[in-house]
């Protein structure tokens, strides 16, 4: 007995590929890696049980008094909740402030992110900076006149179109100022419909500057400032609005104009997409300001030279996470996996190089690294990585271009440093992704009538019964991609439009759903309709998780077209597998702006039943929308259609709209 | 299925777009690149291109910029299974090649001028069946009746029916629904003109079968009819392409036949027509695309059997239009009311200088007539030979609570119209001048003079069924019976004359408003007084005031004109609430009688235009008949560009022809010691229009102390230029020379 139980306690915990992810590719390098002594993030979920309390969101260590633990009683709250930490704050508002700081970590990571591409903007635009230039100027007229910079000027009484030199220096002059503006409000939020801009207005949201609203909720969660969950999460609000409709939504217009707004794309997608006989270059984290010119550089005639000089047949780049969706929108460069996917994509053997920047980057992966020949190259001064394998290559924009080179000639020569046991699953899946906010307008009606109108209309007649924002990362607490293809699924099959980004986007790519023929595998016949009329697939990839807000802007388009706010319209947002900070910041924003949001997996608000209810119910009567979590992804999916469908009722359009006819004298009424 | 269209429709569109670039090419080595580019007598250029583009091709060279925009417009081919988004490709692949097909008829038109015949109806004795691009007068006329409701839209045939009888069934159920009928291409050969040609069918603007030309790209001249009537009468400005195709799809209730097999050509075509909002239906077997969005409804609809075409297609369209079944055997409807009977088609006529031929329409009291009793007193037309005359006196007796013999003259006016509308019979003239024709035709089909009773009894009940009860309908063909009636009826205008004629804007307090033709000028209010009528010269105020009495909630609408601000330039508070409330804000006020303070607005579709000329120090005016050019350098079209749209433009002003020689026509403008004196600013109009308006005219002038006026006014025979008219102005003494300078 007592060896038996020695024995038991030797033996390591090890994860069941065909129970821990549901991609066929992944399964086997899971497999892969545990035949190779290697362990995964897969293995470790198995062996390290996540801390119940804080699951809970109620463990406050935010004085050294604590921390403080105040679970939940196992028969839950009986009468009155006497829960109090050592300085007597109650469950409620260590669970608010702890769920408001998640908000200000994800919105600090996606507005630094965006602040980073308005230096970089700013920079272009006065030409002090070479390597970027403006490459799309429809979009920086967008831009500018979003935020208040004129596009014309007056000559002589004559409106003419302004040099867009000048346009583009003074629309930096003015996103930058966006972080830290000592006065005024965020002017992107009036891009928001006015109802809702008027909501914030009467709640007191309307962030002030995108940093500030960071840096108070730093100082309201300090122990003995505020300590009333209502107020507490009304700043996690304003924070939120500030990502959503602030720091993220500059990130991707600035992305957008230095880097081209994404118009439609082919590309393949899976860890398949790696070549044995290539070099292959692994780009990993979100920013495009390092991807963009490592790309360029690895598609240069140069390089791919060099490559063919090392004995490989070329240089074949895989995007991974939200760098991998960046590239694609705009240059369809395959994303070869998901968050949960990055240690298998070195487990191939094959991966010579992994370019990695920020957000999201397991610390793991160096370890992993370090079992190949993979070169682990961090190249941001704010992520580095304590193992010794790691190489750290500091990303200068000045000199963006030099040091793209020599990190694409690190790869190539570490091309002929690989070992034997080169294994690459063969799974790949085709996508067509890249419907930017602009590209779906003109998808939906060419040059001349491309208009949101037309998704409304078909909104209106029921072919398509709402529309979902499906987002989020992946979670090694649950089933890899699981979640998020069902959910997709089956909101497709009960003609719910989707919008994806980030890692959602890459797991729908890799199950074939954003294949234009997964419309009449997948789809209701009206949605069906839709998607071979336009010729699209059900499940729009829109970007990565900093474009979040284009899925703001499409909503506000069609309420626009439709003459109501976004919480009138049939939509709803969801994040299946989520686990980042940011997720959590994404996740709020949207509820702000007024969409039901359906988080998956968990949400650490259950300690504190009487916050949960006030995220969960009274959110909707204040903002329009409100959080929700279901962790079986069918009823997490039909939840968000009952949404939709209460809203189409609303509406008064739950029953399909017949065919109106019309005279002379209804035109005239039109008039 | 839509992959499929996409498909075809983007080969098409390259093929299109490079067909006309090296029919484009080749004329620009052998023709001078300044050579002139223009449809006939248009001010919109080639329409097409200069609503969407704003560009104005004037010369050969001026081609080269839209056909690049064309080549730009064409997408990438669909390729592959895993093909990107198609349809905003597949609809600027369409565009293009409508672009280009303009193109290619302006070409055509360059290198053989005479091939189009630009008029309403064609020579087909000489063979020229095909009238090319509608000139602006056509449109101005046609334009009207899609502003007052008496068209909704148009279908657009391309190709040919299966039979020329198929041809012509399809085409008189569309007559019958008042829809236009625009008809382009061939299909194996023949065109379903040439069909309805075989058929005996008359053609041409007349009767709303509009032969455009032979080929795909003459569809173009439809779409360019559509846009021009966008910018004419709904102020859409050149190169505001959105507003323009929005405009047509909300209100030129129109759509494409394709009839026969529909190649890549056709099929870019029908891409084309769909960022119009105007869908195609077609009856062969093609893939469809059915949901919503850029149409109203469907956007392709295939197989649809030709029997069952026209109906499926106004649905498709979602246009409610009412059959008018009236108990006759000829065919009825608008679009018969230009049909003309010729010579060698008359049976028998009744008028027109042979005979004595008068109509009447008189108040009855409810107890004296009889509902639908149509009598007729004499011999009928089947009674007479081929050849033969008859006097004919129409006496309509109307009774009804709600009638007043102030609506006798409105309902005696529809008579024309509503004979008119007999497929077969026409009708000429009004009251003791009206002039009817039968043809054989009719009479073959059983015509009788009867079934002109059925039709005024069933049609103004349908009409005014709101203010009568009892029509009754006799119809006198004895000469003694028709001199009676006639003797009466004289009597009669006589005195309603007189009422109107006296009737002052001062003795009223309500005007009526008019926004009919707010489906084509949302932002265009008329205002009707009695000594204002109507600027298109279909409604006076009696009119109007029977209009509202029938449609309450109509365009017709009480104004209490209230406070008055101007007496002499005729502007009053109660007008201006109501006008800047119904013009949604951009008018906030207008005069009635002036031309160079604030002038009422106009939709584009006034009878007549007047404009200042300041060096002849009076004003001009112009009729929309007359093409030609004026002293003030711009052809009515284009006049009508300047001004129409709703908007407030000083200087110009339109108004009906009757207007002119009403009291207070800019009275405002007029001499100082005159209180209605602003006639005597006319300088200048053309000769057909004051040969018109002679009587009253020489009758106004009278009254105003200057006997001769008709002879001081200049016409197109003394000059079209303000130095030519000058010096025969001085010459006659013209009282304008004398008047302080109209421009202040």
């Amino acid at each position: 007995m007592a060896e038996e139980k020695a024995s038991k306690e030797k033996k390591e915990k090890f994860a069941d590929p065909a129970q821990a992810s549901a991609d066929p590719a992944s399964q086997q390098m899971i497999a892969r890696a545990q035949e190779l002594g290697i362990d995964t993030a897969f293995d470790r979920a198995e062996r390290l049980k996540p801390c119940n309390i804080g699951r809970q969101g109620i463990c406050c260590k935010n004085c050294s008094m604590g921390p403080c633990r105040l679970p939940l009683p196992k028969e839950g709250i009986q009468g009155e909740d006497t829960r109090k930490g050592v300085c007597g704050a109650t469950a409620n508002t260590i669970c608010a402030r702890n769920f408001i700081r998640m908000v200000a970590g994800g919105a600090a990571a996606h507005s630094d992110h965006g602040r980073g591409v308005a230096e970089v903007f700013l920079a272009a635009a006065r030409k002090e900076n070479d390597n970027y230039k403006i490459k799309d100027p429809i979009k920086l007229k967008i831009v500018a006149e979003a935020l208040d910079v004129d596009t014309t000027v007056e000559v002589d009484g004559e409106v003419k179109d302004r040099d867009i030199d000048e346009i583009a220096v003074e629309t930096a002059e003015a996103a930058i100022n966006e972080w830290g503006k000592p006065h005024g409000e965020l002017i992107y939020a009036k891009r928001a419909p006015k109802p809702l801009y008027e909501k914030w207005q009467k709640l007191g949201v309307v962030p002030r500057n995108i940093d500030r609203e960071i840096v108070e909720i730093m100082h309201r969660t300090h122990i003995g400032v505020d300590q009333d969950y209502r107020n507490l999460i009304k700043q996690g609000s304003r924070a939120a609005i500030a990502d959503g409709w602030g720091g993220s939504m500059l990130a991707t217009d600035l992305q957008d104009i230095l880097f081209g707004a994404p118009y439609p794309v082919q590309a393949e997608a899976n860890l398949g997409v790696m070549k044995e006989d290539y070099v292959n270059l692994v780009l990993h984290g979100h920013e495009p300001i390092l991807s963009e010119m490592i790309t360029a550089a690895a598609q240069s005639k140069e390089m791919i030279d060099y490559a063919k000089s090392k004995g490989a047949k070329g240089i074949q780049i895989g995007g991974m996470c939200c760098t991998g969706n960046e590239l694609l929108q705009r240059h369809g460069i395959p994303p070869i996996g998901t968050f949960l996917q990055q240690e298998l994509a070195i487990i191939t053997g094959a991966c010579d190089a992994m370019i990695v920047d920020v957000q999201c980057i397991m610390q793991n992966v160096a370890s992993v690294a370090n079992c190949f020949h993979t070169k682990l190259i961090t190249t941001m001064p704010i992520a580095k990585m304590e193992q010794e394998n790691t190489i750290h290559i500091e990303f200068d924009e000045d000199h963006a271009m030099e040091d793209a080179k020599k990190i694409v000639k690190m790869t190539i020569d570490n091309y002929e440093n690989r070992k034997a046991e080169v294994m690459i699953p063969n799974e790949t899946a085709i996508q067509v992704a890249g419907f930017g906010v602009e590209s779906i307008a003109y998808h939906l009606g060419g040059t001349f009538r491309g208009t949101y109108d037309t998704l409304l209309a078909n909104v209106l007649n029921g072919r398509i019964r709402g529309i979902a924002g499906v987002v989020g990362c992946n979670n090694a607490r649950t089933k890899h991609n699981e979640g998020h293809v069902e959910v997709v699924k089956e909101l497709i099959r009960n003609d719910v439009l989707v919008l994806s980004t980030g890692c959602n986007g890459i797991a729908c790519a890799m199950e074939g759903l954003m294949s234009p023929e997964a419309a009449g595998v997948y789809c209701g016949p009206g949605l069906q309709e839709i998607c071979e009329t336009v010729g699209i697939p059900p499940v729009l990839h829109v970007g990565s998780c900093v474009d979040n807000s284009r899925i703001l802007l499409a909503a506000t388009e069609v309420a626009n077209a439709a003459g109501c706010d976004i919480c009138d319209l049939p939509v709803a947002g969801s994040a299946p597998e989520w686990m980042s900070e940011k997720a959590i910041s994404i996740g709020h924003y949207f509820v702000c702006s007024g969409v039901y949001t359906v988080f998956g997996v968990t949400l650490p608000v259950s300690g504190a039943p009487v916050f949960q209810d006030y995220l969960f119910k009274e959110f909707e009567k204040l903002y329009g929308g409100m959080w929700d979590l279901e962790v079986d992804p069918i009823k997490h999916a039909q939840k968000m259609i009952a949404h939709i469908d209460q809203k189409r009722k609303d509406l008064g359009i739950d029953k399909a709209r017949e065919t109106l006819l019309k005279d002379m004298a209804e035109s005239n009424k039109l008039a | 299925m839509s992959k499929l269209i996409a498909f075809a429709a983007i080969q098409g569109g390259y093929k299109v777009v490079s067909s006309v670039e090296g029919a484009y090419n080749q004329m620009m080595e052998s023709y001078s690149a300044d050579t002139k580019v223009e449809f006939p007598n248009t001010g919109y250029y080639l329409p097409i291109i200069y609503s969407l583009t704003g560009l104005k091709v004037e010369k050969l060279e001026d081609l080269r910029q839209p056909l690049e925009f064309a080549k730009k417009l064409l997408p990438p081919h669909i390729k592959g299974r895993h093909h990107l988004p198609y349809l905003g490709p597949l609809l600027d692949a369409g565009m293009a090649a409508v672009l280009s097909c303009e193109i290619a008829e302006a070409l055509r038109i360059v290198q053989d001028p005479e091939f189009y015949y630009p008029y309403e109806d064609p020579d087909l004795e000489n063979g020229k069946k095909w009238l090319g691009p509608a000139d602006d007068i056509i449109l101005r006329k046609r334009g009207v009746e899609f502003v007052d409701g008496s068209t909704s839209g148009f279908a657009a045939i391309v190709g040919a029916a299966s039979s020329s009888a198929m041809a012509k069934k399809i085409i008189e159920e569309y007559q019958k629904r008042d829809l236009y009928i625009f008809c382009a291409a061939s299909h194996r050969g023949t065109s379903i003109i040439d069909q309805l040609i075989e058929e005996d069918v008359q053609i041409g603007w007349n009767t709303r079968i509009v032969p455009f030309g032979p080929d795909i790209t003459s569809a173009a001249f439809a779409l360019g009819f559509a846009n021009r009537v966008a910018m004419s009468f709904g102020g859409v400005q050149p190169g505001d392409y959105k507003k323009n195709l929005l405009y047509n799809k909300e209100r030129v209730l129109a759509f494409v036949n394709a009839l026969g097999d529909i190649g890549t050509e056709w099929g870019v075509a029908a891409a084309g027509c769909v960022n119009w909002g105007f869908p195609t239906i077609a009856n062969t077997d093609i893939p469809e695309i059915l949901p919503t969005g850029i149409c109203t409804y469907e956007h392709v609809v295939a197989n649809v059997p030709e029997e069952e075409i026209v109906q499926r297609s106004i649905e498709v369209r979602g246009l409610k239009v009412q059959v008018s079944e009236i108990d006759i055997p000829c065919a009825f409807g608008p679009a018969y009311e230009g049909e003309r009977v010729r010579k060698g088609d008359l049976h028998s006529q009744m008028g027109g200088g042979k005979t004595q031929c008068t109509e009447l329409v008189k108040m009855a009291e409810m107890k004296d007539i009889e509902d639908k009793e149509v009598k007729v007193v004499g011999p009928d037309v089947t009674d007479i030979k081929e050849g033969d005359t008859l006097p004919l006196g129409i006496y309509v007796e109307i009774a009804g609570r709600e009638f007043q013999t102030d609506f006798e003259p409105i309902l005696e006016r529809q008579i024309h119209h509503l004979v008119n509308y007999i497929q077969g019979v026409m009708h000429i003239g009004q009251r003791d001048i009206s002039w009817v024709r039968v043809s054989k035709s009719a009479i073959e089909k059983g015509f009788t003079l009867k079934d002109i009773g059925i039709v005024l009894h069933a049609k103004m009940h349908q009409d005014f069924g709101k203010i009568l009860d009892k029509v009754q309908v006799t119809l006198y063909t004895k000469k003694e019976d028709v001199d009676k009636l006639t003797k009466t009826a004289r009597a009669e205008y006589k005195q309603r004359d007189e009422r109107v004629e006296n009737m002052r804007d001062e003795d009223v307090e309500t005007y009526y408003s008019c926004t009919l033709c707010q489906s084509f000028a949302p932002n265009h209010v008329c205002t009707i007084s009695p000594e204002r009528t109507g600027l298109c010269g279909a409604y006076n105020w009696m009119d109007c005031r029977a209009s509202y009495e029938i449609n309450p909630t109509g365009p017709n609408q009480p104004i209490q004109k209230g406070e008055c601000l101007d007496s002499r330039l005729g502007q009053w508070k109660g007008v201006n609430e109501f006008v800047y409330k119904a013009s949604r804000g951009t008018v906030d006020h207008y005069n009635f009688y002036s031309i160079v303070h604030d002038p009422m607005t106009t939709c584009g579709c006034c009878e007549c235009i007047a404009s200042v000329l300041p060096t002849c120090n009076g004003v001009m005016t112009v009729n929309r008949e007359y093409a030609g050019d004026t002293p003030c350098g711009m052809k009515f079209t284009t006049l009508a560009g300047v001004i129409g749209g709703g908007a407030t433009t000083p200087g110009f002003v339109g108004h009906s022809k009757f207007n002119i020689t009403q009291r207070k026509f800019i009275r405002g403008d007029g001499p100082t010691d005159k209180d209605e004196g602003g006639l005597l600013r006319v300088v200048w109009m053309p000769k057909g229009l004051k040969e018109e308006i002679k009587d009253r005219l020489d009758e106004r002038a009278k009254e105003l102390g200057v006997p001769d006026f008709y002879d001081k006014i200049a016409d197109e025979t003394v000059g079209t230029t303000e130095e030519e008219v000058l010096p025969f102005l001085k010459e006659k003494g013209h009282p304008a020379m004398e008047l302080e300078s109209i421009v202040g």
